[in-house]
């Protein structure tokens, strides 16, 4: 059978598969639309957080992210993983123990304000919507290049499936979906790192073989790494250009912005009880690190595998590189979506590899008569050209592309769920129409999903010039914003109104200040973003964590100076401290 | 529940969290960034160690300390009698 046939069968089964689940958990409830009636065994659920978590960027995108950036890459392994630490500790149990639908409610009794529970509503929305517009792109990529239809097609067919499942499921029907796209996603992503793994070192397992040595030699793969790319010029793969400072910063960042994101802290509310939620947090983590200690493996082998197809045999020896003509057929195919290219600079008909940036190596390329670096990779393809790489299969190469999809959906889903219930919940239920039903909460939650989908599918065809740059919008808003005051409102009594909306306010206008100012979001960028520009040295990535501690700072001065939070507040705070059940903990 | 006992399960619970927390903090932050080149001059099985930590290491701790800290937990509230019914 051809590839694109197994593409489709793959891909059509495991959309049968949503559907058919969806049905089956139909959500008839607010709660259940809301937090799958808070029923959810804590493992399963934790695998849900991990296809929540687990978007289309970490499917796709991050392992060729650390094969290019080596070392530098590891701010997204503990990044993207630490922050579950702080979930489970700091805050998942006790927004459990609160038992309501939304972060926003809990911001908005805690400190006992509208106005803050508004603020959070529309941080948000802003975080929510950056995030899912990135996974509509995801969709619509896998679709071009693996099932030959063009993007607006694909972006149709996905938010179709999501529009089934999400509408009718409610948090219920994502819930169970989950699971299945994590199960589909994991072994999509397990099976050719396993192959690529045993074909490379002789172990079959990534996260060894990244550590052993290269079949055939007794040279450790790091060790040949290094010595292959700083051959050609390149940084040392266990070394990094980035100054201590940024990525410390950028790490914080990420494991703070993660902890503070209303997708993920909302997952934690669809199960029974606090220790479910302790627990649960727990397999979410294990389930992730399948794949973020697999990920890690697979760019060093990538990158190793692809230097080492390019340059053939030692660096500038008249037959060392490969004769473009007899280039592998995957080459050919990935050149045809514009993600790979090649520029015969020097016309001999070779393919040169190298860091023409490196003024030392590019004199010497000069005197092998190279004329600069002929061979441009995009990030994305490591992972969806890997299994063609290692001529695998052709059902490896379709498991590859419902896995990705499977990935960008579940993330899809589950933003758009906390979108929807946050307008139906926070903003019309609670703020602007409080005499409605229940059955019209339900109808208006579902209504704004829907619409949700279509303006993520709009933003998902018509990437708006900045969707690359937003990511560090999302985590660092997140970081600077509601992580900071979901901890203050339950780790401190005397954090009140006046306090938390200053903070929130001074997190979301400083960290939004200054992405703007060095990467320009709707205006040109006022400064250079570079190193000698930045404060203290912090990229625009890794700023959400000081907007975090301006965030803790403001919250605590300002609430030093105005009234005591009123006490049937604090009497709340130490209610929620403690797992067992209403009235314990205020049975003074 | 009274105040007293509700205060110490509270002190008992912040101190397994910073103990934790701590450890969060040197294996990532302090092992994988901080100490990374200091680290990556020892090696062992074809990893340089500072390197491992940041890209290995710390996420597999991190998932230990979850795990301990549920078991922590679920022994705190037996023994001040705040756990949910069964």
């Amino acid at each position: 059978m051809d590839l694109t046939t197994l593409t489709y069968i793959a891909v059509g089964l495991s959309f049968a598969l949503y559907i058919g689940i969806a049905i089956w958990a139909k959500a008839s409830t607010t709660g259940e639309f809301y937090v799958a009636g808070s029923g959810v065994n804590p493992v399963v659920n934790g695998m849900a957080t991990a296809a929540d978590w687990m978007s289309a960027a970490s499917f796709i995108s991050m392992a060729g992210l650390i094969a290019f950036l080596g070392y530098g890459g590891s701010v997204y392994l503990m990044g993207w993983t630490g922050g579950y630490c702080l979930l489970a500790m700091l805050l998942a149990p006790y927004l459990r123990k609160y038992g309501k639908f939304t972060v926003p409610e809990f911001i908005g009794d805690r400190f006992y304000s509208k106005t803050a529970r508004i603020v959070a509503v529309v941080c948000l929305i802003f975080i929510s919507f950056t995030y899912v517009a990135g996974q509509m792109r995801g969709v619509g990529i896998v679709f071009s290049r693996f099932l030959e239809v063009d993007i607006l097609t694909g972006l149709i067919i996905g938010m179709s499936i999501v529009f089934v499942y999400a509408v009718l499921g409610g948090m219920k029907g994502v819930t169970y979906t989950q699971v299945a796209q994590y199960c589909v996603l994991i072994v999509a992503y397990t099976v050719p790192a396993i192959f690529i793994a045993f074909q490379l070192t002789g172990n079959p397992i990534p996260q060894l073989a990244f550590g052993s040595t290269v079949n055939g030699t007794g040279e450790f793969m790091l060790d040949r790494l290094n010595q292959v790319v700083t051959d050609l010029g390149f940084l040392e793969y266990t070394t990094t250009s980035k100054s201590t400072i940024d990525i410390f910063a950028i790490t914080l960042a990420l494991m703070v912005g993660t902890a503070g994101l209303p997708h993920v802290i909302v997952r934690f509310f669809t199960v029974p009880k606090v220790r479910d939620a302790r627990s649960s947090a727990g397999w979410a983590l294990v389930f992730i690190a399948i794949l973020y200690t697999t990920a890690p493996a697979v760019g060093a082998m990538a990158r190793l595998n692809l230097t080492q197809t390019v340059q053939t045999g030692p660096v500038g020896a008249e037959d060392g590189n490969l004769v473009f003509e007899q280039r592998p057929d995957w080459m050919k195919r990935w050149e045809s979506t514009g993600l790979l290219s090649f520029d015969d600079k020097n016309g001999d008909g070779k393919i040169q590899y190298y860091n023409d940036a490196n003024a030392e190596f590019a004199a010497k390329a000069e005197q092998y008569g190279w004329k600069g670096n002929e061979l441009k990779v995009d990030n994305d393809i490591m992972v969806l050209a890997n299994p063609e790489i290692a001529q695998l299969p052709n059902w490896v190469i379709a498991l590859v592309a419902a896995g990705g999809i499977a990935a960008a959906l579940s993330t899809a889903a589950g933003l758009l769920l906390v979108i929807s219930s946050s307008i139906s919940h926070d903003l019309l239920k609670s703020t602007f129409t409080p005499d409605m039903t229940e059955k019209q909460e339900l109808l208006t939650g579902r209504i704004a999903a829907a619409v949700a989908i279509g303006i993520a599918g709009y933003l998902g065809y018509n990437p708006p010039g900045f969707v690359a740059q937003v990511v560090a919008f999302a985590f660092g808003l997140a970081a600077a914003s509601l992580f900071p005051v979901i901890i203050m409102g339950i780790f401190s009594k005397k954090i009140n109104r006046e306090g938390a909306i200053a903070g929130m306010l001074t997190g979301l206008v400083f960290t939004m200040g200054y992405i703007i100012a060095y990467k320009g979001v709707f205006i040109a960028p006022i400064l250079p973003n570079t190193a000698e520009y930045w404060l203290f040295g912090i990229s625009p990535e890794g700023i959400g964590a000081v907007g975090m501690v301006l965030n803790f700072a403001v919250a605590f001065a300002v609430s030093k100076v105005t009234a005591e939070p009123p006490q049937r507040i604090q009497e709340m705070v130490e209610h929620i401290r403690v797992p067992k059940g209403a009235g314990a903990a205020v049975d003074h | 529940m009274d105040d007293k006992s509700g205060a110490e399960y509270w002190r008992r619970n912040v101190k397994l969290v910073l103990t934790l927390l701590v450890i969060w903090f040197v294996v990532s932050y302090g092992f994988g960034i901080l100490f990374v080149d200091a680290l990556n001059t020892i090696t062992f099985a074809g990893f340089q160690l500072g390197f491992w930590f940041a890209q290995q290491g710390s996420i597999y701790v991190f998932a230990i300390l979850i795990f301990v800290y549920v078991r922590q937990m679920n022994k705190l509230d037996r023994e001040f009698n705040v756990r949910e019914d069964e």
